[in-house]
Formats: structure tokens, sequence, C-alpha cells
């Protein structure tokens, strides 16, 4: 992302970009105003800034509990921190990437980034038909150069800088030739546009993973619900089936496909530390299309695992996590039976000790008074496999020899109260009032009963398990990954293609001989260009070079990567060695935003400068030399 | 999953063997810069090691020394030189006891065996070994740096054998997967390449301020430096942006969704936009070779806080340290 603020200061772009001189009138200064803004916002140095804004704004989403992953964790630092914790919630610290700061951040670097890319790309395109540049006066200052005087006409060395520059259309230089004063002949040749274009994919890529993120945030839903397995089912009709379900700014809930899941079984294996080893649900699944055929008596079968969602009509379903329901049978004093089965949750994560509240109703009690009184809960402690013993506690997630600590409450449960509470306890509040009171206490294994003073007997009959199914659809994510997929082919491409020039100027030397100078130069930080050069020295002139060669030793006889099949691409003590004189050391540094050691000579620092001996330059070849100029701000 | 008691002893050990020869790499380094420039017969010093000097026999023979050896005779180097040398042979006989370790520790266990966090810090030290031996490989005059990549190599590797070791064991459901091989193994390779081009920012920036002392006349200019810092991380860059999107494709079938702002991805995001930001500066006037190399050293302070603060401070989905 470069623009032209970060141009050289010899760019038009610039002076334009200077305050309007007074008494002009107040459009054009609104106009000028908005252009400096726009210019301010494009510049590197503001994507800089908004890159860092944009990392320190994203920290304190890993730094404090986040809303959107845990909010327990969230009002539990609210209890820990209530001198601090209301501030920074009214600032949004507990939602941070929901905040519009942080959303402010992005849309601007989004908004430099197309401003920046924009004109980047025009040039680009300009500079793909735009000629090669013209051949520099003096090759010898090239951080890559060589000349020697070959027994040949100009013709004839030319036809065969033809052929070595040529081939097909991926592997040929774009070159384009032109006739100096005195039969003297160059040949500019220029290589590595690919460099520019995988920039422009990186950063184009960027865009499109946003609007595709975006999509998702729109569009796409997440619901939680837990199912108990022996044969219950799952509908994804409507958010109601949910136990949580977070939508999309334009999920209303109408438009989810129906269709559902039946969960079997579900087993999980365990190491001996009780670590545990597979995790897999057995269910059954109707897409959408059965459900709406009305074929709903058969269930096609899956084995849902951690790492392998169920993908139907669009949406994925997850194995999230498991657990126990033990089931209670209650036998009132006058023989009528209720069973109650319902999800326990795990307090511990390790050995599935979990807690609940399996809450009954007396049947036939229609008086509310006399309900309020004969309301049944059975709460505490279940352990899959118990520690035996007065203290129930849990040694292994495994069902092996599962025992439940229980309170046996009666009263009044608040279910008629018209307000919500939760499956996993009972209503604290009636308990306070002694609205509801403890009736009996026992440690149960699987079959034994405990008695009321009613003769009312509650039995522990056995355990069935419990799944967490995660339905999931997000209509972004395959464009996401598409354009993850091309960011990563543009960034590799902008990194690894070097941006190169090779140029040739053949002189008539008499006798039918030419003096042949060659000159390359690498437009990007990377060096490595000296093999390449090297080859093409080679397959022009021969493997022995007379006068000036690479590998005659001389100070200023080669660029800094001349140096063998080693050298390639880290070379980081080429300039120690190599890099002698100022001109080679400027030259291998190629940038003209770089503080240069030095002020350097115009025509050995840029090669572009219009050389007066090498004739008119075109008109068209501004735009070629601010894309020069910026072909290193890519990421 | 069985997991094999001996193969994994014996992976324990060949890890202790990889530190204590890393060790000595290091102090071989050190002495490079103690070493006076009388030159000594090389061959009675190259004795004092039967491996060290095979693999620095080998060395000669394909790595024609004209380059390293600067002004000395071909057939007389100095003391200082020679340690270097050896320095750099003792490295290469660590790498291999160290593959060896990290081998033997995926046989044992019959998984890759990047499933912990001892694991995953061992594999960085590998990966940055192994960088740091191509660096040498295509530059061999930037042989000093050595004695700043090893000591981070060497604390890695001790906090790794102590506080965060793990015994040898088969990894969680959410881990099984060959996205875990994809993932964590690029992951590796970024942090170890990243950490080198760390070591030479920070290099980079105590020889310009003048911290480095006297060490400054043997480390390699500064422009080299700063060269390995970028070329490094210019390779180390894509390979971080593969694995952060591997992590994403993996947490769409692990987790349910691409990216979900867990601590670990956000702190990965941040040294993304960090080394991003990295390569901007590099192409910005007057942030080249000031600011670009501070935020070359911060993107690798942003991937070490990553790898210990969060993965033992703050609770996440990526918490699978094996820390108990």
């Amino acid at each position: 992302m470069t623009s032209p603020p970060t141009a050289p200061p010899k760019s038009p772009v610039v002076a334009e970009g200077a305050p309007p001189p007074p008494g002009q009138s107040p459009i054009r200064r609104v106009l000028a105003f908005l252009r400096n803004t726009w210019r301010g916002l494009t510049s590197m140095r503001t994507a800089l800034i908004l890159l860092f804004l944009l990392a320190l704004a994203a920290l304190p989403g890993a730094l404090l509990p986040q809303n959107s992953l845990n909010q327990q964790l969230v009002e539990q630092y609210k209890t820990d921190y209530p001198a601090i914790a209301p501030t920074l919630d009214r600032l949004g610290f507990f939602d941070v990437f929901s905040t519009p700061w942080f959303a402010a951040i992005y849309l601007l670097l989004m908004i430099s980034l197309v401003g920046c890319l924009l004109p980047r790309n025009l040039d680009f395109l300009r500079t793909l038909r735009a000629a090669p540049v013209a051949t520099p006066r003096n090759l010898g200052r090239l951080p890559h150069h060589a000349a020697v005087t070959v027994d040949e006409d100009t013709d004839a060395v030319l036809a065969r800088v033809r052929t070595l520059l040529g081939g097909n259309r991926l592997t040929a230089w774009r070159t384009v030739e032109r006739d100096e004063t005195g039969g003297v002949r160059t040949v500019s040749a220029e290589k590595g546009h690919l460099r520019e274009a995988g920039n422009l994919v990186f950063h184009l890529s960027l865009v499109g993973l946003l609007v595709g993120i975006a999509l998702g945030k729109l569009f796409g839903y997440e619901g939680q619900v837990i199912v108990l397995t022996g044969g219950n089912q799952f509908c994804n009709s409507s958010i109601l089936g949910y136990d949580s379900f977070r939508a999309g700014l334009r999920v209303d809930g109408t438009e989810l496909a129906p269709f559902c899941v039946q969960v079997n079984d579900f087993t999980a294996d365990y190491l001996p530390n009780g670590q545990p080893d597979t995790y897999r649900a057995q269910i059954g699944y109707q897409t959408a299309e059965d459900v709406e055929a009305g074929d709903t008596s058969n269930w096609k079968p899956y084995e849902l695992q951690v790492n392998h969602p169920l993908r139907l009509d669009g949406a994925r379903v997850y194995l999230l996590g498991h657990g126990y329901a033990p089931q209670f049978t209650v036998t009132w004093p006058d023989g009528q039976q209720r069973t109650g089965v319902i999800q326990w949750r795990p307090v511990d994560q390790t050995t599935f000790l979990s807690e609940g509240a399996t809450k009954f109703e007396r049947p036939g009690v229609t008086d509310p008074a006399q309900r309020q009184d004969s309301g049944l809960a059975v709460t505490g402690l279940f352990a899959p496999t118990s520690s035996g013993g007065d203290v129930v506690t849990s040694i292994y997630p495994d069902l092996r020899n599962p025992e439940v600590a229980i309170d046996v409450m009666r009263g009044d449960l608040g279910l008629d109260d018209g307000r919500g509470q939760s499956i996993f306890t009972v209503d604290q509040s009636k308990v306070d009032s002694g609205a509801l009171k403890q009736v009996a206490r026992a440690n149960l294994t699987p079959g034994q009963s405990v008695t009321l003073d009613d003769g009312t007997q509650v039995r522990f009959d056995s355990v069935t398990s419990w799944v967490s199914l995660q339905v999931s659809h997000d209509p972004g994510q395959e464009s996401v990954l598409i354009f993850a997929i091309l960011l990563l082919l543009g960034l590799g491409t902008s990194l690894a293609v070097k941006r190169r020039r090779f140029w040739v100027r053949l002189v008539p030397a008499g006798d039918g001989r030419t003096e042949v100078r060659l000159g390359g130069l690498a437009r990007t930080d990377q060096a490595g260009y000296g093999e390449e050069f090297e080859r093409l020295r080679a397959e022009l002139l021969g493997t022995a070079p007379d006068s000036g060669g690479p590998d005659s030793g001389g100070p200023d006889s080669s660029g800094p990567d001349s140096g063998g099949p080693d050298s390639d691409a880290p070379d980081p003590d080429a300039p120690v060695t190599d890099a002698t004189g100022p001109a080679a050391r400027d030259a291998a540094v190629p940038d003209p935003d770089g503080p240069a050691p030095g002020p350097p000579e115009p025509d050995a620092a840029d090669p572009d400068a219009p050389d007066p001996a090498a004739g008119t330059v075109p008109p068209d070849r501004r735009p070629t030399d601010t894309s020069d100029s910026t072909d290193r701000g890519e990421t | 999953m069985p997991i094999d008691p001996v193969l994994a002893a014996y992976s324990d050990r060949f890890y202790l063997g990889a530190v204590a020869v890393y060790v000595l790499a290091m102090f071989l380094h050190a002495f490079e810069y103690v070493g006076s420039t009388r030159p000594v017969r090389a061959k009675a010093l190259v004795g004092a090691g039967a491996e060290a000097s095979a693999v620095d026999a080998v060395e000669d023979t394909d790595n024609d020394p004209a380059g390293a050896d600067g002004p000395s005779t071909p057939k007389r180097r100095s003391r200082g030189d020679t340690c270097g040398r050896m320095a750099v042979a003792v490295t290469i006989v660590g790498l291999l006891v160290h593959l060896g370790a990290i081998v033997l520790r995926g046989l044992a266990t019959e998984r890759w065996p990047l499933g912990n966090m001892y694991e995953f810090v061992s594999a960085i030290c590998f990966a940055a070994v192994v960088c740091w031996l191509v660096v040498l490989k295509k530059s061999p005059s930037l042989r000093p740096v050595g004695a700043f990549v090893l000591p981070p190599v060497f604390i890695l590797m001790f906090l790794g054998g102590t506080v965060l070791y793990a015994q040898a064991a088969p990894v969680v459901p959410a881990l099984q997967s060959y996205w875990l091989a994809i993932h964590v193994t690029t992951v590796t390779i970024a942090s170890g390449l990243l950490m080198v081009a760390g070591v030479a920012s920070i290099l980079y920036l105590l020889v310009k301020f003048g911290r480095a002392g006297k060490l400054a006349a043997k480390l390699p200019p500064i422009d080299a430096l700063d060269r390995l810092a970028y070329r490094v991380t210019v390779v180390g860059f894509p390979i971080y942006t593969f694995a952060v999107i591997a992590g994403a494709i993996w947490a769409e079938s692990a987790w349910g969704r691409f990216w979900g702002w867990d601590p670990k991805e956000t702190v990965a995001f941040v040294a993304w936009v960090v080394y991003a930001a990295y390569l901007h500066a590099r192409a910005t006037s007057g942030w080249r070779t000031t600011g670009a190399p501070w935020i070359n050293v911060l993107g690798f302070a942003t991937i070490v806080f990553n790898l210990f603060f969060i993965n033992m401070v703050v609770a996440g989905l990526h918490s699978y340290a094996g820390l108990g």
C-alpha cells in the first residue's frame, strides 16, 4: 500500500496536495481539504498507524474476558474489579470485536487500502503496456554489469539477445530495442510484473475476505441444543428448539433449513488417567428435503465426532460436549408414579462430577395451593464413577460406578410463577423463604431408593447420557476460504517474485567486432538477481569473460549477488565484500524512499532517469516511474 | 493408543543430549569472540571431538572456505575462527540428536509429535536451528551471529524440559486430526524462522545504538543483520499466514467456526498485523531502517507472548499445553 505522499518529492502529486493559496473560492478550499484528507488517509504512513492501532485494539480482546466467549468470566471479572469494570464495560472492552472503535479502525484501514489500490491498479495496467525504460548511459554503475568485445557484428549479437530474452508468454522478457547515435543498439528488458500483480491480489483478497466475513455476520447463525441419547430428536425448524441461539443481523429464524437429527447413542473412551480419547455420537438425520417430502421414517445414519461435523443443507452440526442425565422415579403413597430424566451439568470436566435438579409435580393435583405444597425436586451431585463413602465425589469420567448424592426438596418449586428458572438448580429464593424444604438426603446407586416422611418413594433408576450439539450456518465461509487462498498466493508471489531489469548495449567496435555491455538491476529488496544475471551473461558472452567480467574479481566487476549458486536468496553478507563503490551500494538498495547513504549521482541511483544520450523518452513514462518508486510498498 | 515407554525414555534422553550439545556449540561460538587472532594448527583443535571433525570435514569439502576465511591463509586459521567452525559442526550434531528426540517422541506416542507445549517448543527450536544453518550455508560470513541464535534456543529448550515438560501421551479428541500436522507444523516452522529474524533485528538495534560494545567488531555489519532479518521474515511471514489460515480451516471443523477471537487467535492476528506493519515499514521512507527493526522485534515479542502468556495464563480453546 503506497500512495502519492510517499512518492519521491519530484512527483507532481505532492505539489498538488499542498494547501491551496489564499484567495480561492470556499468550494475549492473544501475540495482541497477533502483531497488532502483522502491523500492523508491513503498514505502508507497512515496505513502503518492504522495497522498498529488495529493490533493494539485487538489486544484487550485477548487479555480481558469477552462476552462472546465466556459470560461467566466477564461476570467474575466485574465482581473482582468493581472499580474499573463499569468503565471498561461502558467502553466496550468486554465486547472488543463488536465495538464501534474497533470497527472504525478496520474500516478506515480498508478505505485506506482501497484508496491506495485503485490508483495502483491503474498504474499497474499502464506499466503493463508501457515499454521498458531506456538503457542507462553508464551500465558499469549498475550492481550487475559486464562488458565484453565479441567477434560478431551488432546484428548477429542482437539476434542472439532476442533469442535469449525470448521464449513463451510466461518466460519471455518484455523488451524494447532502441537505436542510439553511431550505430549503437540497445535492448531494455524487464521481468517480474507478477510481483505487482501478486501484491494487488493480496490486498484485494483482504477486502474480499472482509466482505465474506461480513456476509457471515449478516446471514449466519449459531445455535446450541442439548439432546438426550436414546432416540431423542431435534429439528432445526425454529429458534425455539435451541437452548441458546446467536442470530446474524438479518436472521429472524423463519428461514432455517428444517432438517432433523436423532441422537441414538453416545460413547466416550477414556485413557486410564481419565483423559478422553474419543467421543462418538451415533445419530440419524433427515435433510430439509426429506422432511418437506414427508419422508420422516428413514434416518440416515452418521457417526458424529469432534473434528467430523455433519454437513447438510448449508449448515453444520457439531458435537460440542456431553454429560449425564440420571433418571429418577417417584412413587407417591397413592401409587401414582412419575419418571423424570433431565440433563445434569458437569461441574468438573475431568471427572464429570455433575450437578442438577430433576423436578416433579404430583399428578392429579389441580388446586394451586396444594400444588405449591407438593412439588418435589431431586437435587445434588452425580458421580459417574463414585469414590464411595459418605461424601460422594467422582474419580473417573466414565460410567463405572454411578452414584448420586441427593437432597429431596418438597414444596413450592416456583414453576407456576411465570418466571424462567434454571433447569440445573432449584429456585433459591423459594428455599430461603421456606417454601421449599429439604425432606431427605441420601446417597443412591442405581436401583436404590429413599422413602420420604409421607411414604413417597424416590428411586434412582439409571443413567442416560446427553450430547450438546451446535448447528452453525455461515453463507460467507466459502468465499472467505477462497479469498484466504488467493491472499496467500498473492502474498507468496509478491514476496518471491523479483522485479528485475536487464539492459544490453551493442557498440560497434570495427572489423565486425562488437562491444557488448550488459547491465542488470533488481528493483526489490531481495537480491538474488546475480545468479540469473550471471546465467544470462554466460549464455550471451560465453563462460570465460575477458574484461570486466564478474569473475575477474575487480572491485566494480560484479553486483552483490554474483558469487555463485550459494548466494541465492539470503545473502546478507554481500555488501561487505562486494559493494565497495558508492554507486554499487546505492544501486544495491534501489529504494528511492529509503535514506540512501550519501547523495547518489542521478544516473547511478536511478537508471530510469532519462539518459540524454539514450534519445527521447516517451511521455508516458511517468506512470512507470511512479509505480517503480512505489513497488516496494507491499506486503 | 499405546505409549511405548522405552522409546519415550530414549526421546527424553535425546532431548537432554541435544540441549547439552547446543550448549557446547554456544560456548564454542562465544570463544569465537574471545579467541585470539593468532593462527594455530586447525587439526589439533578439531581432534578434540571426533564427531565434530567428521562433520567439519564434510563442511570443508563442499563449502569452500574462501568466503569465510578472510585475510588468513587457507591452511592456518585463527583460534577464534576454528572455534566458530567447530561451533557450526557441533550445532549440526545437536540438530541431528534433536531430530532423533522429536522422531522418537512421535514413534513412542504413535502420533504427530506436536501435541503439547513441550513438543511444540522443542519443534520451534528445531526449526530455528535448521533455519539458522540454512542461512549460514548461504552466507557463511554471518557465523558470529550464531552466538546469539543459540541462547534463545537453549532458554526455550530448558523451559521446555523443565516447566513445560509433559509425559508422552495421546492427545484429546479435538486434536485428533490431520490438521494438527498441517497447522501446528507450519506454526512451528514460522515461529522458528521469525525467532531467527527477531534475533537479527535485536542485534541490529544493539549494534546501531552502540550497546554491543566490543562484540560489534566481530559481528557482521549492521546492514547485513538488517537484511538477514528481512529475508528470513519474508520467508517466515507467508508460512505464518498459511498456518493461520490452516488453523481457521481446522477450527471450522473442530469448534464450529473458522474464527472466533479466541485469545490465541486474537494474538495470532495481532502478530500477523505487526509483521504486516514491518513489511510496510520497510517500504516507507523514514521507517525502513529506524522503525522497521523495532517492529520486527515487537512482532517476535508478540509470538513469544502468544506462546507462553496466552497458553499458560489466559484460558482459551488453545489450552492444550498439557500443564494440568
